[in-house]
């Protein structure tokens, strides 16, 4: 008798999965009621401009739009391929990401002093203070930027002159431009950066600082034994993600600090991709860069993943 | 039992005061510029101009807030970024917050393929040129819609949203509301919405922020005037040197004209000092309150599971 009621549920089972399936979406017509209009936003402004990725294999011309014009191959990506500045274009986004993500290791050790200290009250006053440059516009702060490196009358060069050296027109000199914009752009963050590893760092049981203190540890051994093996999961997902991103360097800061005499540094793909595009009105062309550029981001954070995956345990998904 | 602690050595002190020395000085060299500014666009603008200014203003001067105070430019920049901000912001959060709720529920069919969705578009998108051509086929270019509309949701903070309802929205409350007869709508906006009002201000703090310091998509989908945003106005002036007193062209030797062209190019250099505090003024007066959100925001965001 059991046998027999096992086996009718499981044949009834199989037979109405499908059934349960439909069964289950139409129930739950509701919920995917409210999530319609986030999926048909995110189709239109996101998928379907992929649709029009295809430009970058023809010859756009508005008129005829993008089912008119006609196919042309790879001829544009070939086109920035010969581009004699094309390389330099992509070694200065990807020199200006290896510079940022060298100076990584600054918001870890300011997060590990931060976390050192015993005085709350100056714990979150310098918390609160350091989150200050965050909330700054990108404008504001290349405004600030542009006001401090002015050779006449800038902060940085009057500083200079106090120290006894000569004043140094910094914007209009390449050589600078990469250490300008990477350590402003820590001036920024630093602060706010040090709150993932805060948050990661206050979920260390006390138990064990104080079994190291009783075992005898110094301050920095106990930060180098347990303090960061604790968030090096959280180092690692942090600079996978900052690596994934390599050959993207945001338009917005590079645009507003280039000028004429520091382009041969800080043109980059994201602002010659505007460049090409927006201005010279060549949106085929453009387009290919772009996809090209971001093919490579892709295969870039893929690689970047594996290993890291292999090399600690820890990934992204 | 009485607490007993255990002793510092010498070596902790050492390291102790070395530590705060050097937090100290990492504060310093944060809060300088800014402080610099402050100083330096209530000070003298002549004093500015020759580097006078260190530790305090010198010569206290309002005049470079005055002459800002004329420029309609601003107002209208001011105006239209705080209604860039609101409508913007509202619009995000009526797409984010249903959208996180909805990837939230675990049983739900297709839940997987919808989250698929909206994360490959963090990775792969059209470009530029072709999300330009698309606002353009639909006649959002130069309208104040191109900054609002768009893409409305941030997959960043879709997983932090969705992060916090399944952790703090118990399933055992719906299971309930249903058992009860109310239909999901109805348990969405009477009981998760509310529930869910720590996140929501979070959100709007973070799609607000956005919409505030951002001026990319103004750049390239707005030209006329009327319609800019004030980052684009400061950009303007700030950085490409766009205003009257700028372009300054004298033929006299008279020395009081000469005299004049000096004063006005020192007051140009102060405005930019008062500029920049006019326009980050209301966030760095907010900030204070609203970052403890931003940190539980982010705090939310790195829980697992």
């Amino acid at each position: 008798m059991r046998q027999i009621e096992i086996h009718y549920a499981t044949a009834l089972h199989d037979r109405s999965k499908l059934k349960r399936w439909f069964c289950a979406i139409t129930s739950n017509w509701q919920l995917y009621a409210l999530i319609l209009p986030g999926i048909i936003t995110v189709f239109i402004f996101h998928y379907i401009p992929i649709y029009g990725v295809q430009i970058a294999f023809k010859n756009f011309r508005s008129s005829l739009g993008i089912w008119g014009s006609d196919w042309v191959g790879l001829k544009h990506f070939r086109r920035f391929f010969y581009y004699p500045y094309f390389w330099d274009i992509l070694w200065n986004t990807i020199s200006i990401q290896l510079y940022a993500i060298a100076t990584f290791p600054c918001t870890i050790i300011f997060a590990l002093m931060i976390n050192e200290l015993d005085n709350k009250h100056f714990k979150k006053s310098v918390q609160m203070i350091t989150y200050a440059p965050h909330f700054i516009s990108t404008i504001v702060l290349c405004s600030m930027i542009i006001l401090f490196t002015n050779k006449s009358n800038g902060l940085f060069n009057n500083i200079l002159e106090v120290l006894g050296s000569s004043r140094i027109d910094f914007m209009t000199n390449p050589s600078y431009f990469r250490s300008i914009y990477v350590w402003s752009g820590v001036w920024q963050d630093l602060g706010w950066g040090t709150i993932i590893y805060l948050a990661t760092l206050s979920n260390i049981s006390p138990d064990w600082i104080e079994a190291a203190k009783i075992d005898g540890a110094s301050r920095f051994q106990i930060i180098k034994h347990i303090n960061i093996p604790f968030i090096l999961p959280t180092v690692v997902i942090l600079l996978v993600l900052r690596t994934g991103s390599m050959v993207s360097v945001g338009f917005e800061k590079i645009f507003l600090l280039q000028n004429p005499l520091n382009l041969s540094v800080s043109q980059v793909v994201s602002t010659y991709v505007y460049q090409v595009g927006l201005i010279d009105s060549q949106f085929s062309f453009s387009s290919a860069i772009g996809l090209f550029n971001n093919i490579i981001q892709i295969f870039v954070i893929l690689i970047v993943n594996k290993i890291a995956k292999t090399l600690t345990l820890v990934s992204l998904w | 039992m009485s607490k007993r602690r255990i002793k510092r050595r010498p070596a902790d002190i050492v390291f102790d005061t070395c530590n705060i020395c050097f937090v100290v000085l990492v504060t310093i060299i944060m809060i300088y510029p800014i402080y610099f500014i402050i100083i330096a666009s209530v000070s003298d603008p002549y004093a500015v101009y020759n580097g006078k200014v260190v530790l305090a203003p010198v010569g206290l001067s309002l005049d470079p807030y005055r002459n800002i105070l004329k420029y309609q430019e601003i107002w209208i920049g001011y105006r239209n970024t705080i209604a860039y901000t609101f409508f913007g912001t509202v619009y995000n959060l009526a797409l984010t917050i249903p959208a996180a709720y909805v990837l939230s529920k675990r049983n739900l069919p297709l839940r997987t393929g919808i989250s698929w969705f909206f994360f490959i578009t963090m990775y792969f998108g059209g470009g530029l040129i072709p999300t330009y051509i698309l606002y353009d086929q639909l006649q959002l270019i130069n309208t104040p819609y191109a900054l609002i509309v768009g893409a409305g949701i941030s997959c960043y903070n879709l997983i932090v949203s969705r992060q916090y309802f399944t952790s703090s929205l118990p399933e055992e409350l719906h299971e309930a509301a249903i058992i009860d007869g109310s239909s999901e709508f109805r348990f969405f906006f009477r009981i998760a919405i509310p529930l869910a009002a720590p996140i929501i201000a979070v959100m709007a703090l973070y799609y607000g922020v956005g919409h505030w310091n951002s001026y990319f998509n103004a750049l390239i989908y707005i030209t006329n005037r009327q319609y800019f945003p004030l980052q684009l106005v400061l950009r303007n002036i700030l950085i490409l040197n766009q205003t009257a007193l700028a372009s300054m062209s004298f033929t006299d030797d008279d020395l009081e004209m000469v005299m004049e062209a000096a004063r006005q190019a020192y007051l140009a250099n102060a405005m930019k000092y008062a500029l920049i505090i006019i326009a980050s003024l209301p966030m760095l007066c907010a900030y204070p309150f609203i970052q403890k959100y931003f940190v539980k925001g982010v705090m939310v965001g790195s829980l697992k599971g």
